[in-house]
């Protein structure tokens, strides 16, 4: 029952799908301690930060139908609010809150006009504006050098408990006494990377269940309707554009929220880094993968793209010293080739599943029973 | 007697056509008044002028005597005028269920609660339940709506349409494409609901027998305009429905 309503009784509806969950939600969590190495830490947190983002995304383009390029551009902004925070106001919490509230306001009333402008317009018109918007935004940011360190970007500190704070807070109360190594768990060293893995792991579960509550209220299924015929759904009642803005606004605040996450854990951010249309295109990418109009989706597919992103060049480079011998082989699977392998593997992925793997999972799992 | 609908002079133009032209109509409360008229003749549009889904070129609609000329299509919704599509028009894959629950959300004025769960909305979905009953739907409460047969999705649509439990009732040829044993669940739904005598009720309808039995009043349109007005009988014997419906030849 308290399960029923954390999950607000949108529960998995498929065991493969319930394991595959649980399975990346403990190896995410124990990530610390069973994937030792600083690459595999950061590939964790992305793909927590990335769950946050993929799923703010979907709430738009899965559950209301709405195509935006202009994802990144919320992303961007909350990475720049805490960067610039940061960097001018020195690395206390304050500071922190501050670019945070900052970057969350201008989220909100940027797309309040977007929405209530161009939601009225056709949706590929939409899809162009946002476009527009994004990419004069992007311009913007590396023009305004002096608040946003150009193309460079910003290099900052994060707040004490963030870098080795933790330590050091043990040793100012004295309770290094009570603890037998007080710098280690489970032999883990526990540092500054260490705790804000831990608080970025459950600001992601947060914020990912209460994008879960959202899509499952009415509000919810109104946007819902929506997708599927906003002309009907105006005749029950429901004024879209007033549906459409919201799910805008909202989808623009998380998106923000992983942003802030996203310059926390990285303490730098650069336009590569938040801004730029190749994560635009990876979050389009993990939607469908996982699969549009559900959330667990975003889960599967920030994981998958991620891991594969990261380690498909490690393995081909495995594999293709296996075949250093075999000519022609040999040079197929050379890890240069990686984005070539890459791009099949996802034209492969939304062939087979149309409806993403979530979609695919629950499709087979509805069938059976 | 206060008219619970009225429009006055609503005219539509689509660039040199006037699609419909200057019709002035009240509908007395608690009436069911048949809408005919042949293909092309306005009916639908004037329908759409009505429920808000076009705005009118010049002329007004009334609502219980109150201008809502200028609401949009929602808007009218909400204060009562509720409208069954000629072209069955769903949410298509949402579960029948789901369908019939968004119009009764609607009409409780949830949509907009962001933090609880739908289905901790008991109400709602019982309320849903009923209204799949009197449609007959019930066995088939958690199919897709697209994988409905024709006769079903029609029925749906009515459904969703006594989910919004409006003043106004408005069907548009709501048993078009029906098969002959579905046609009288949609009818007797019609009659308990003019049996009632609190909703007004238009219907497009081209089955003259149909008409003739539930109708208190007929008006006919032609190209766009108003031309017959009156009680059943005298208006199925007027020459331009005879001419229209049965191919009788009236001399001009």
């Amino acid at each position: 029952m308290i399960l029923q309503r954390l999950f607000s009784g949108d529960m998995p509806r498929s065991k493969v799908l319930t394991v595959l969950l649980l399975g990346i939600l403990l190896a995410l969590l124990l990530t610390p301690f069973i994937f030792p190495g600083a690459k595999a830490l950061n590939v964790a947190a992305k793909i927590l930060i990335f769950i946050v983002l993929v799923a703010s995304f979907d709430l738009l383009l899965g559950y209301t139908g709405i195509v935006s390029f202009a994802h990144t551009m919320f992303f961007g902004i909350g990475a720049y609010g805490v960067a610039i925070a940061l960097t001018h106001l020195g690395p206390t919490w304050t500071a922190v809150a501050v670019g945070a509230a900052c970057a969350l306001v201008i989220s909100l009333l940027l797309s309040l006009v977007i929405g209530l402008f161009s939601l009225r317009v056709k949706a590929l018109f939409f899809a162009m504006i946002t476009l527009a918007v994004a990419s004069a935004f992007q311009t913007l940011a590396s023009q305004l050098s002096d608040l946003t360190g150009g193309e460079d970007g910003l290099s900052f500190k994060v707040p004490a408990l963030l870098m080795d704070g933790f330590q050091k807070m043990i040793w100012d109360a004295d309770l290094q006494q009570f603890l037998p190594h007080p710098r280690m768990i489970f032999g883990v060293e526990v540092n500054g990377k260490f705790v804000a893995f831990y608080l970025l792991a459950a600001a992601t579960l947060v914020l990912f269940l209460v994008m879960l509550r959202l899509v499952n209220s009415p509000f919810g299924r109104v946007l819902q309707a929506i997708r599927e015929n906003a002309f009907r759904a105006e005749a029950l009642g429901y004024r879209v554009v007033v549906y459409r803005t919201l799910s805008t606004m909202l989808s623009a605040a998380f998106a923000t929220l992983a942003g802030i996450l996203l310059a926390l854990w990285l303490r730098y951010n650069g336009p590569d880094t938040s801004l730029s249309f190749e994560i635009m295109i990876d979050i389009l990418l993990m939607v469908v993968i996982g699969g549009m109009g559900t959330l667990y989706g975003s889960v599967i597919g920030a994981s998958l793209f991620i891991l594969v992103q990261n380690y498909l060049q490690d393995l081909m480079k495995a594999a293709s010293q296996g075949v250093s011998q075999v000519p022609f082989l040999k040079d197929l699977i050379h890890p240069d080739r990686w984005l070539l392998w890459l791009g099949i593997l996802f034209v492969l992925s939304v062939y087979r599943f149309p409806a993403g793997v979530v979609g695919k999972l629950r499709m087979r799992a509805r069938r059976t029973t | 007697m206060a008219f619970a609908l009225e429009t006055k002079d609503l005219t539509i133009r689509f660039g040199g056509h006037v699609a419909v032209n200057a019709v002035s109509c009240g509908f007395e409360p608690g009436t069911l008044t048949a809408i005919v008229g042949p293909n092309g003749a306005g009916k639908t549009t004037y329908f759409n002028l009505i429920s808000g889904q076009l705005k009118a070129s010049s002329g007004k609609v009334f609502l219980r005597g109150k201008d809502i000329s200028g609401d949009s299509a929602a808007t009218r919704s909400r204060h009562g005028i509720g409208r069954a599509f000629q072209l069955t028009n769903l949410f298509p894959y949402l579960t029948v269920m789901e369908n019939v629950r968004l119009a009764v959300q609607s009409r409780a004025h949830v949509g907009l609660n962001l933090w609880s769960i739908w289905s901790s909305h008991k109400d709602l979905i019982q309320k849903a339940d009923e209204v799949l009953e009197t449609v007959a739907l019930t066995a088939k409460r958690d199919m897709a709506a697209a994988a409905l047969p024709h006769g079903d999705q029609r029925k749906l649509e009515v459904g969703i349409l006594m989910a919004l439990e409006p003043d106004i009732f408005m069907f548009d040829e709501p048993t078009a494409g029906m098969s002959v044993d579905e046609v009288p669940v949609i009818l007797d739904l019609i009659r308990s609901l003019k049996a009632r005598r609190d909703k007004t009720i238009l219907l497009v309808e081209h089955k003259m027998d149909v008409v003739r039995e539930l109708a208190d009043r007929i008006i006919v349109l032609h190209n766009g305009a108003l031309v017959a007005d009156g009680e059943p009988a005298e208006v199925i014997a007027s020459p331009i429905v005879q001419q229209a419906y049965l191919g009788v030849e009236v001399a001009p």
